[in-house]
């Protein structure tokens, strides 16, 4: 019994990073841009597909094709910030529309690159390490590369929006647009960073976990319903409360999945965000309302 | 007051002549349609004017200024209830499906509670939740829902029998008739609302919650109406989906149907009743009919995608809008 325990608490802890990298992604171009970005599922979809592409048929190096996958889908980003998000500006409802719309384009343009069947890739390594030095519980390499990249890559982030330049223009953009525009700061500027990082880490999400899971064209549809859950829970535009939250729903998930069964556990976590919808809008960390 | 909430209004439209002549019009090619139709677009005819029912009860929602997610597993509710009520109980389908109707209402009713506290953006998270919620529900539970598979050999309407004529209603033009009448006394209904002191309060709500409150207006109150309202209308056409394919599921009612409902209102505007009714109409046509011609079967949803994002971008007040615009051009005629 502690042997499972400690595995499903093994498996949480994995889980929590790559939904923490999604939310953070997701929370972050709220923040900014004050978009519901509802295409970041399928964000998340294209990193899977860009390591397809080229780790399993180009048959590049892993972490090169991890690098092209947040690279491309950050491109993909800068795409949907200049074409779709910024003529839109004003117009939050809009801006949620366009990126359903730019989400079917996505599926469908997966559908005819790769098919509709599902792909399996072989990972990279087959190694599993035991934790905790006990026997029965183990971590399978692939998923401590996901783990380490998450933390390096949120803990890269956070120290770029506390100490550097650009940082504090993006937090100023996300408190006060109009304000932050006054000082000098260019809001274009701010949502483009934004989008890009936002986007390519959803990318990179999709790519690290690629071999891990099955990749077809509307994986991305379970991944915005996550999303969703982990920035209510957490509140609306903040990234600490994202990254808590994603812990925490990872966690209720997780065990709740391995104690009864996967769709007993979505029932939990949506009726977790309905209670914080209800009882506390704002969220664990929110402090003010965007929305 | 009614002039302003359906914008444009020209002289043209006023004089009750050329209204009442435009609708019987109307009703004659709805009567006729059906009879220059293949098979298979007799029975996208019959999804169409189910459609129009589910998209016209989504705008009522629209008019308190909440747009939900959750509107399509409403009209599962409904659906749901007037198979398990026919079916399991051996209710008789007509009562069933207004059984149906009313569940769905009263499943609205309940969840008003939670999903009022909130409004606008958390408004919208929160129906999607709510209708993820029920839509688990059906999936994990066997009895009564079925899982995933769902439903089955839900019975169809029984033939209606006038004199020496026998109408059998698994035929799709028969059943095309049947929604259409029921369709058209719903909307009109619903026209009516809108048109009521209910109905301003809905836009007053909308435009000035602050100051309607001011006034005495219960908000929250007025936001639950137009939701039951909403959800009884979804839920009959549920019911009248279920009947006819004979079979619902939890995929049936997933957030991508919930996504063609809000592209059909957003491309065809919310101002007015007729232009969600554009919306659905326009979009099915290019989608069952010129795509699907063109023989673009996977690409379809691309098309889509593409269309509702140009919509946004460059006709930000719908397709009604253009109505307005030729009518104006109609009426400044010969000027």
């Amino acid at each position: 019994m502690t042997e499972l325990l400690l595995q499903t608490l093994v498996n949480g802890v994995y889980a929590a990073s790559y939904m923490a990298l999604i939310a953070v992604g997701f929370v972050l171009i709220f923040g900014v841009m004050g978009v519901i970005n509802f295409a970041h599922g399928e964000l998340y979809m294209a990193g899977a597909y860009a390591v397809v592409f080229v780790y399993a048929e180009r048959e590049f190096p892993f972490f090169v094709a991890v690098a092209a996958g947040a690279i491309f889908v950050g491109l993909i980003g800068l795409l949907m910030e200049r074409a779709l998000f910024r003529p839109l500006r004003d117009n939050p409802l809009g801006g949620l529309i366009v990126s359903i719309g730019f989400l079917l384009i996505l599926q469908t343009l997966a559908v005819l690159g790769f098919g509709v069947r599902m792909e399996h890739i072989p990972p990279p390594t087959q190694q599993t390490l035991n934790v905790f030095g006990i026997e029965g519980v183990i971590l399978p390499l692939q998923r401590l590369y996901v783990i380490v990249a998450s933390v390096l890559l949120l803990g890269g982030l956070w120290v770029f929006l506390r100490r550097s330049k650009f940082g504090v223009a993006l937090r100023a953009c996300a408190q006060d647009p109009e304000a932050a525009a006054l000082q000098g700061i260019s809001i274009n500027q701010a949502a483009r960073i934004a989008m890009f990082i936002g986007a390519a880490l959803a990318g990179v999400a999709g790519a690290l976990t690629a071999p891990l899971v099955r990749i077809h064209p509307f994986m991305g549809h379970p991944v915005i319903i996550t999303a969703f859950i982990i920035i209510i829970v957490g509140g609306i535009g903040s990234l600490e409360g994202a990254v808590v939250a994603a812990v925490l729903y990872a966690m209720v998930h997780t065990f709740v999945t391995t104690f009864f069964d996967g769709v007993i556990a979505d029932i939990v976590g949506l009726l977790l965000m309905l209670l914080v919808l209800v009882i506390r809008p704002t969220g664990l960390f929110g402090i003010r309302d965007r929305a | 007051m009614p002039e302003r909430v359906t914008e444009g209004g020209g002289a043209a439209a006023r004089r009750p002549g050329t209204r009442l002549a435009g609708f019987g019009l109307l009703a004659a090619a709805l009567v006729a349609l059906p009879h220059f139709l293949s098979f298979s677009q007799k029975e996208i005819a019959v999804f169409l004017v189910i459609n129009v029912l589910l998209v016209v009860s989504y705008r009522l929602l629209t008019l308190t200024g909440e747009w939900s997610l959750g509107h399509v597993v409403i009209m599962g509710v409904g659906g749901y209830a007037s198979a398990i009520f026919s079916k399991a109980l051996g209710v008789p389908v007509p009562l069933a499906m207004l059984a149906g109707a009313i569940t769905a209402a009263a499943v609205a009713f309940v969840l008003a509670f939670p999903l009022f506290r909130m409004k606008g953006f958390y408004f919208l998270i929160g129906s999607f939740a709510a209708g993820e919620v029920i839509r688990l529900l059906w999936k994990r539970f066997r009895i009564p829902f079925g899982g995933p598979k769902g439903l089955k050999l839900i019975p169809s309407v029984p033939d209606l029998e006038l004199g020496p004529i026998t109408i059998d209603f698994f035929e799709p033009v028969s059943y095309y008739y049947l929604c259409l009448i029921v369709v058209s006394i719903s909307v009109f209904i619903l026209y009516r609302i809108e048109r009521s002191r209910i109905g301003l309060t809905f836009h007053a709500i909308h435009w000035q919650d602050h100051l309607a409150e001011s006034v005495g207006v219960s908000t929250w109150r007025y936001r639950t109406l137009a939701f039951v309202i909403a959800s009884f209308f979804a839920g009959l056409s549920g019911a009248l989906l279920a009947h006819y394919i004979g079979t619902v599921n939890p995929n049936r009612f997933d957030v991508g149907e919930m996504v063609f409902v809000l592209i059909w209102a957003i491309v065809g505007g919310t101002a007015t009743i007729y232009g969600p009714v554009l919306g659905v109409v326009v979009l099915t046509i290019i989608n069952e009919v010129v795509l699907r011609q063109l023989g673009f079967d996977q690409m379809r949803p691309l098309f889509y995608g593409a269309i509702l994002i140009a919509s946004i971008l460059f006709l930000p007040q719908g397709l009604e809008s253009l109505v307005g615009k030729a009518r104006d051009a109609w009426a400044r005629r010969g000027e």
